[in-house]
């Protein structure tokens, strides 16, 4: 039986009560949103912490909508939600893609995007989504709020620049027309962590890549992403070629380690094929020509 | 500390430890031992049971959580005696060899079933793919979820078809 240490429990049936709460209880509270990456944790007692506070309860973190010319999407948004939202798929299929393949349904149910966030796991799909579209995070704390962009949000495997007393509230993206998105995962079996995954967005102009965002998860990739990839097809006509030449700078530039899910080298590969199958899929999209 | 929530329809109080995981509060405080306990790591979905009409894995949430809520356990499919069209169903179509799996995947069906009565075969397949069988190949689980959605009313259904 895997049991956690002991732990209090709060509720909080606000952001202000759970920033209070963080506040009374310093750096040993964690708060726990759908629960489905720290009690795992605290099952196997990786993670340890002497107050759990339960954000589950807190109205008005469940948002998908549009704010001038981002979407703005509510911390405690579930997977499950994101994956069914048609304002999202309108703008960003990628998100249908990826969420197609976090987990499993029953999973999905109580995981949430801000929870993903926040665990950092340098495996998780999301976060590499997140940094593929160049999106915001909106931490809020007593002192009232800041907007970290993704890329300055991971800071390293489970680090984030969440600090204490403080708590994800929201993530942003900007809405950019013209574009697709797709997501690319090579798992062992449904619902595992990635082998290797790519996200991505193309926005096209006629047939040039006015911009790009690659986001690569478990080839430890900083920040999930490798922008000299970006950087080399941005402005290029979309051709195979100009993808091939940035699928290969994903392969060069990644630094995936050998593990019980496969060779490094086999994850290489995987981060430039899946790159390439990204941007080919992000591309049709944008023509409208695959949905 | 004290923890209130519905299960199956009827309110329930106990002292517990905030550590106390679902799966261990319905089975081992309330006696409600047709949720599994399986894997213990949201892997194989047996534990799986409703919290507000959605299929959890109760392995993966503590008891206090659901703490207001309305718990839904394998249990109350049945109406006293009478077996559910899902249940029958699996009497039906041979849904279960061993039977460990079973309690999951009749709440994960469930919900599906609820949101949506006539799935096809890869709208099932995909719905209780967190939900792992060892025996059946999972062809006859899929055939029982078909036959519920083919007969809503239960075995009586067909006579009256």
């Amino acid at each position: 039986m895997q049991v956690p240490e002991t732990f209090d429990y709060e509720r909080a049936t606000s952001v202000d009560d759970a920033l209070a709460l963080l506040a009374k209880h310093g750096d040993e509270a964690r708060l726990i949103a759908g629960g489905h990456s720290l009690l795992p944790m605290m099952k196997l007692r990786l993670a340890v912490p002497e107050v759990l506070i339960d954000i589950n309860d807190i109205a008005g973190l469940d948002h998908i909508r549009i704010e001038g010319d981002e979407i703005a999407i509510g911390a405690m948004v579930r997977h499950a939600a994101l994956k069914d939202s048609a304002l999202l798929f309108e703008h960003y299929q990628v998100f249908r893609d990826a969420e197609s393949v976090i987990a499993d349904p029953l999973v999905r149910n109580r995981g949430t995007i801000g929870g993903s966030f926040c665990q950092a796991d340098p495996a998780e799909d999301l976060s590499a989504v997140g940094s593929a579209l160049r999106g915001s995070c909106v931490i809020t704390s007593v002192e009232g709020t800041r907007t970290v962009p993704m890329r300055d949000f991971h800071q390293g495997p489970y680090e984030t620049a969440v600090a204490d007393g403080e708590m994800l509230t929201e993530v942003r993206f900007p809405i950019r027309p013209g574009s697709g998105s797709a997501y690319e995962k090579v798992e062992r079996r449904i619902g595992d962590w990635a082998v290797a995954a790519v996200g991505a967005f193309v926005q096209l102009d006629g047939d040039v890549v006015s911009d790009v965002g690659l986001g690569l998860s478990a080839v430890r990739a900083p920040h999930y992403t490798i922008p000299e990839a970006e950087e080399a097809l941005r402005g290029k006509p979309a051709t195979r070629e100009n993808f091939e030449v940035a699928a290969q700078l994903c392969h060069d530039l990644c630094d995936p380690t050998s593990d019980q899910r496969g060779p490094s080298d086999y994850k290489r590969h995987l981060a430039r094929e899946l790159t390439l199958r990204a941007l080919t899929r992000s591309a049709a999209r944008a023509r409208g020509e695959d949905s | 500390m004290q923890v209130t929530m519905t299960v199956n329809g009827d309110a329930v109080t106990r002292e517990i430890e905030p550590r106390m995981l679902l799966v261990h509060f319905v089975r081992d405080e309330l006696g409600l031992t047709g949720t599994h306990w399986g894997c213990d790591t949201s892997n194989c979905g047996t534990c799986t049971l409703w919290i507000d009409g959605e299929p959890v894995k109760s392995c993966t949430t503590l008891a206090v959580m659901a703490g207001g809520h309305e718990v839904r356990t394998v249990e109350d499919l049945a109406d006293g005696a009478n077996l559910s069209p899902l249940q029958q169903g699996f009497m039906e179509e041979h849904g279960l060899q061993c039977g460990f799996c079973t309690p999951g995947m009749m709440m994960t069906a469930q919900a599906l079933l609820d949101k949506q009565p006539d799935p096809d075969e890869a709208t099932i397949r995909e719905a209780i793919c967190g939900n792992l069988c060892r025996c059946t190949g999972y062809e006859n689980i899929v055939k029982a979820v078909r036959w519920a959605a083919e007969h809503p009313a239960g075995a009586d259904s067909e006579v009256s078809a």
